[in-house]
């Protein structure tokens, strides 16, 4: 069972809701998609960690058999190609490794070279497994590391495993949830919570997902996201009060659950929620 | 020498465009014989990499100069090897820019911004 965690900008919540419903779960996996930002192992100090490294292909020139006819640039679509002072250069932070340039030059000055572009972190803490991408700076695409990340994952795929998406609605985010069963979309109460709320509610319902909302950081008086779930017939699995103690173990990269019966208790129920959500998602599909 | 500057309109009265990658039009003015000549920005509509290309458009132009208001590193990068100076406009009328320039009296442009390429993220 794949539960993907996903917000409109970073800092509403996903992580302290993933990491949480992933350490209240006891056995299961975490993977930290935010690959530019991952800070999921913060809270989870893995264990015994391996590490692999993630590399992509990217062309190399050899200048001596280039006669400069430029059908690689007028090709490359990410305009990661130019032609400078009779010598291709390759802007390896653009180029996204499509490999069309390689196959096309006609001169055949164009050949392969693996560029490292990050790296994938697996290991445990109690008994969540914890895997953590990593985008070096400056790279152009996290995508790479994603279906590295959620590939190594398949083969226990039943096992219940919690997704933190990077933050926005961008195609690296739509790789994250590709093969989730179900959504948590977090989101802040305020009009502009409601404006990234509105952001990935448009990408489930793209990919046809089943969902529902938690609403994080809630206060006594006017929850304009609410109101815009009960407008939009959305299921509200849960309001995470705002509280100082929740914000303290956060800020001290603590993991609340294990902290404090409270929130064990609060996320204990979030979790048979939303269990409960993806069966009935299940047997209503078949 | 040649001047090529990032424009909004196909004219000398314009203003600089705001934007390198993104312009609609290159200005490219020739000092010495005072010709102008406007360029499409093929660059304009594309998906990543603007800066790349409108770079590649100036180059393949023969400029000597920039003037910008802006410029990002990749596009910088692709100046450089060509040995094009950049120069930072001070005004919005293109005119004025010229005028500055030939006077000596426009800086060079010392700060480059990162570009916004990749798409993930906000
Ligand atoms: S297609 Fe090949 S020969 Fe032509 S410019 Fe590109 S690298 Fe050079
Ligand atoms: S591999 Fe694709 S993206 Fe990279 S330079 Fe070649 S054509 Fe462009």
């Amino acid at each position: 069972m794949r539960i993907a965690v996903l917000s409109g900008k970073g800092g509403t919540g996903k992580t302290l809701v993933s990491v949480n419903l992933a350490a209240v779960a006891k056995i299961s996996t975490y993977i930290d998609c935010d690959v530019e930002e991952p800070n999921g192992h913060l809270f989870f100090k893995p264990e015994d960690v391996q590490e692999e490294e993630i590399s992509v292909k990217i062309p190399k020139v050899n200048n001596e058999l280039c006669n400069g006819c430029r059908k690689c640039i007028d090709f490359c679509k990410f305009n990661a190609l130019a032609y400078i002072k009779d010598k291709l250069i390759v802007f390896e932070e653009v180029c996204h490794s499509c490999g069309g340039c390689i196959m096309l030059c006609p001169e055949k000055a164009l050949t392969e070279r693996e560029k490292v572009i990050g790296k994938v972190q697996k290991g445990t803490s109690d008994q969540v497994t914890v895997y953590t991408g990593i985008l070096n700076t400056g790279e152009a695409s996290g995508i790479p590391i994603i279906k590295k990340l959620l590939a190594e994952n398949k083969p226990e795929a039943d096992k219940l495993t919690f997704i933190d998406c990077p933050p926005g609605s961008a195609c690296i985010v739509m790789e994250s949830i590709k093969d989730a069963d179900y959504c948590i979309l977090v989101a802040e109460p305020t009009l502009f919570g409601v404006h990234n709320l509105n952001m990935v509610y448009e990408l489930v319902k793209l990919f046809n997902k089943p969902f529902g909302v938690v609403l994080n950081k809630c206060i006594e008086g006017e929850n304009p996201a609410e109101n815009f779930c009960i407008e939009k017939n959305i299921k509200i699995l849960d309001q995470i009060p705002f509280d100082n103690e929740l914000g303290i173990l956060n800020s001290n990269a603590e993991i609340a659950v294990r902290e404090n019966e409270k929130y064990q208790a609060l996320f204990s129920s979030l979790l048979e929620t939303v269990k409960k959500e993806v069966q009935h998602e299940t047997t209503s599909y078949s | 020498m040649k001047i090529a500057i990032p424009v909004d309109e196909k004219s000398l009265d314009s203003n600089v465009c705001v934007s390198f990658g993104r312009t609609p039009y290159f200005l490219i003015y020739d000092v010495d014989t005072k010709e102008s000549v406007f360029l499409d920005n093929s660059a304009a509509a594309s998906t990543g990499g603007a800066g790349i290309k409108a770079a590649q458009t100036i180059v393949d132009n023969k400029a000597n100069v920039l003037l910008t208001p802006r410029c990002g590193e990749n596009a910088a990068e692709v100046l450089k090897s060509a040995d094009i100076e950049i120069f930072k406009t001070t005004s919005a009328s293109v005119k004025d820019n010229i005028d500055a320039f030939i006077d000596g009296k426009l800086p060079l442009l010392d700060e480059i911004h990162a570009g916004f390429h990749g798409h993930g993220g906000n």
